[in-house]
């Protein structure tokens, strides 16, 4: 085989795997990104509507309810409340009064439905969506305070 | 007094990798002798600093030294003396301190194991180990000082995180930071042949067995982290696709593609520009790992709590080592020769495709790293990209490698027949092909993905044993041979695992009182009660289950919910009953109304051949370090390897 022939075979075999690798990232970053709302952005209605989402707040005190396996609980940035509810067990870490971030895909009955919670290593540490969240909220106020 | 000595010890190891750093390169550059000979006592006494260094950390975590505030934030008088030696890594600080002395590990060992390398060479590879080595310790001492003193000393300490109170933590850490820091090795090399314009043969067999070494401790590191995060953290699974995991896995992926290349290089000749710029980049995603892991960018389980300025210094490190050895490949690659040529089917060519499809996939891991980064730094919002994305893209990039490997090592080098290698690969393929057919339907259920991997881990066992076989016949093959068989047999018994579980497990979270039982994967969970214990630093409720199978034996699991006396933080100790063929696993959730509780049963068939398969392509390149023709006329470059782990703590 000439030796430019198959320099392009090589070259033509690297665009074809790359090419096909941009293929499967793009359609998979469709497909899997999840974006963070806060309490507040999911009151006022700006929540993604067919995707899956996540809510960064603290679990309010006192909302923390129990129904079989099924835990009710309520995420708030101090602004807005949004109750969710998820099946299964829930990480250590999780706590009222704590920063968490949970997973949503809709709602149903008022509640939305959590498909996953997350947790975070260390007692102390806020998870930076939640405290975004408060931020945020702590921010509104100031601005509509005069 | 020790901590100040520590400290002494450190700003002198700094000293001494600037003069290392600097000297001995400009003495090889421009041929003055009295500078080069400075390389090796320059390492030789960093190393001791370092030592001091470390020792005198570690003195103050086993006399309970308070007034250090590293101390006093990661340990506790209560705590047991094993872990009070685990909790020097335990956090940013010391992990930090132990990276660097781990440098200075490796360092020492190629000043002490390359007698028979040309002075110039030891002496550019020793400079560039001391530059990093100075990069590094400019950012201990400026932004994360162990010894920094806590005035008035603390009462007591605030203890170690108690997720991190497992041997696991001991041995996790110092083995990946080895293989991080391993592939300096490999980088110094790399930019001491651009330096001096000889990228030959011999630069390539003399950084191989660095490579490789470098190469088994990422290994065993990360194999390590998945399985401790399976049984301690109580997470259920053994791979999570978080940023702090990919840190780890990319250096791995080019890690991998350096050593094939590396093979290449030093017997074809072929690769070399390749070769560097993965060395290169191994090395440079070392450093990016420790800087996504300890600037706290990222939203990981691992995230403990930041400082920014550390994430901005590493940052601008990493741009340094990545952005001056570029510039520098771009300088004086055009003048190193180009290697053998090879037709478009021969070893060389298989090896390249497979060399380009790690590194893809290694870029499509970067990328779904970093995409959340980089939205959110352009202020398009906070975003996170989960686990279905890596696997949507990374198990199709790495079917075709798996595919090519079982028939690589059958091809001929310069230019094979296809045809051939095709002939000899039909029994390979029919085992695959009733493997795929048979075991998926034994285990409980057809589908494309399990019968794949099934096909894919039974083509390259049975592939191997019958190169083995024949290679036997020509008489005992070297160490290097076994070992790249070994190492190939790891990842069909990890592939098997994988998709083992990835098939067939089952888990159920179910609400249990005393005396309920519940069904999961054919073995039945029969609650028996939850009590009241108490460990040395912690008390528990500890959960008895008796877990049956068919009409055998009853076993009893002790699953517990842990309260540390220093935190307010709970812990899972979730109960293993390992086997060869499976894990059933029992953790406690929540107390519920009553006695009962919630709970979380799995059955997993095979997961233990996912760590199995890690150890045997660690195991892999254990022997292929140990290959002789290393040590022929270069002594042993590979027992320093031996001779450090067994040295490290």
């Amino acid at each position: 085989m000439k030796r430019w022939k198959k320099r392009a075979a090589i070259i033509g075999g690297g665009l074809v795997a790359v090419g096909i690798a941009a293929a499967l990232v793009l359609n998979a970053l469709n497909s899997n990104i999840a974006l963070y709302v806060t309490p507040s952005d999911v009151f006022a209605g700006k929540a993604p509507k067919s995707q899956a989402f996540r809510i960064g707040g603290l679990v309010k005190e006192g909302s923390l309810r129990r129904d079989n396996l099924t835990v009710h609980f309520v995420i708030t940035d101090m602004a807005q409340d949004i109750p969710v509810a998820y099946t299964g067990i829930l990480p250590d870490l999780f706590k009222e009064g704590k920063g968490a971030v949970v997973q949503v895909k809709q709602a149903s009955g008022g509640e939305y439905v959590a498909t996953e919670v997350l947790a975070k290593h260390d007692e102390n540490y806020m998870p930076p969506e939640a405290k975004d969240a408060l931020d945020k909220a702590q921010k509104m106020k100031g601005a509509s305070a005069p | 007094m020790i901590p100040e000595l520590g400290h002494f010890a450190l700003i002198l190891a700094l000293c001494v990798s600037l003069v290392q750093g600097v000297l001995p390169v400009f003495g090889a550059q421009n041929g003055r002798r009295e500078w080069i000979v400075l390389a090796r006592p320059a390492a030789q006494i960093a190393f001791l600093l370092m030592l001091a260094s470390f020792a005198a950390l570690a003195w103050s975590f086993y006399v309970n030294d308070f007034s250090v505030q590293y101390v006093a934030a990661h340990s506790n008088s209560q705590l047991p003396t094993l872990f009070r030696f685990g909790a020097v890594w335990g956090g940013h600080e010391g992990s930090l301190l132990l990276w660097v002395f781990m440098l200075s590990g490796w360092t020492v060992a190629v000043a002490q194991f390359s007698r028979t390398l040309d002075d110039a060479m030891v002496a550019r590879v020793l400079g560039v180990l001391g530059l990093v080595t100075t990069g590094l310790l400019l950012f201990i001492l400026f932004t994360s000082n162990p010894f920094d003193r806590l005035l008035p000393a603390a009462e007591n300490g605030r203890d170690l995180n108690p997720l991190l109170q497992d041997p696991g933590l001991i041995f996790h850490p110092p083995m990946l930071y080895m293989g991080y820091v391993g592939f300096a090795v490999a980088f110094a090399f790399a930019i001491s042949a651009l330096l001096s314009g000889r990228l030959d043969a011999a630069w390539a067999r003399w950084s191989r067995p660095w490579t490789t070494a470098a190469w088994v401790f990422l290994t065993l590191g990360i194999a390590l982290g998945s399985w401790w995060a399976y049984y301690e953290l109580g997470w259920g699974g053994w791979w999570f696709w978080d940023p702090v995991e990919n840190a780890s896995f990319m250096p791995w992926l080019l890690g991998t593609a350096l050593l094939h290349s590396l093979a290449v290089t030093e017997k074809r000749g072929s690769f070399k520009s390749w070769t560097v710029l993965l060395a290169i980049g191994a090395f440079s995603l070392s450093l990016l790992g420790t800087f996504l892991v300890r600037s706290g960018v990222l939203t990981s389980v691992h995230a403990f709590a930041t400082d920014p300025r550390r994430g901005i210094f590493i940052l601008v490190l990493l741009l340094l080592v990545v952005g001056s050895s570029l510039a520098l490949f771009a300088w004086r690659a055009p003048k190193v020769a180009l290697g053998g040529t090879f037709a478009l089917v021969s070893r060389e060519s298989l090896m390249l495709v497979g060399n380009v499809l790690l590194v893809v996939a290694c870029a499509s891991v970067l990328l779904g790293t970093l995409y959340p980064l980089l939205i959110d730094a352009l202020k398009l919002g906070k975003i996170s990209v989960g686990p279905p994305y890596f696997n949507a893209v990374f198990v199709p990039l790495m079917a075709p490698v798996l595919f090519l490997l079982a028939a690589v090592p059958l091809a001929k080098w310069k230019n094979a027949d296809a045809k051939d290698i095709a002939l000899r690969m039909w029994i390979p393929a029919g085992l695959a092909i009733v493997a795929a057919i048979l075991v998926p339907r034994v285990m409980g259920g057809w589908t494309v993905m399990t019968a794949v991997g099934v096909a894919l881990s039974v083509w390259i066992a049975s592939s191997g044993v019958i190169q083995v076989a024949r290679r036997l016949k020509a008489g005992f093959p070297p160490a290097s041979f076994w070992g790249m068989h070994l190492g190939h047999f790891g990842i069909a018994v990890f592939v098997f695992g994988v998709t083992m579980v990835g098939g067939f497990q089952e888990e159920q979270d179910v609400r249990m009182e005393p005396g309920d039982t519940v069904l999961v994967g054919g073995y039945n969970f029969k609650m028996i009660g939850v009590k009241d214990v108490t460990g040395p630093n912690y008390s528990a409720a500890r959960g008895e289950f008796e877990v049956t199978h068919g009409g055998g034996a009853p076993n009893i699991l002790y699953p517990e919910k842990r309260n540390y006396f220093s935190s307010t933080m709970p812990m899972t100790e979730a109960a293993i009953d390992a086997g060869f063929t499976r894990d059933v696993y029992v953790s406690l959730g929540e107390p519920l109304e009553g006695k009962a509780w919630a709970v979380r049963v799995y059955f997993k068939p095979f997961v233990d051949w996912i760590w199995g398969g890690c150890l045997l392509m660690a195991l892999g390149g254990l022997f292929a370090v140990t290959d002789r023709r290393y040590r022929m006329g270069l002594k042993s470059a590979a027992a320093s390897a031996g001779a450090l782990q067994g040295a490290q703590p």
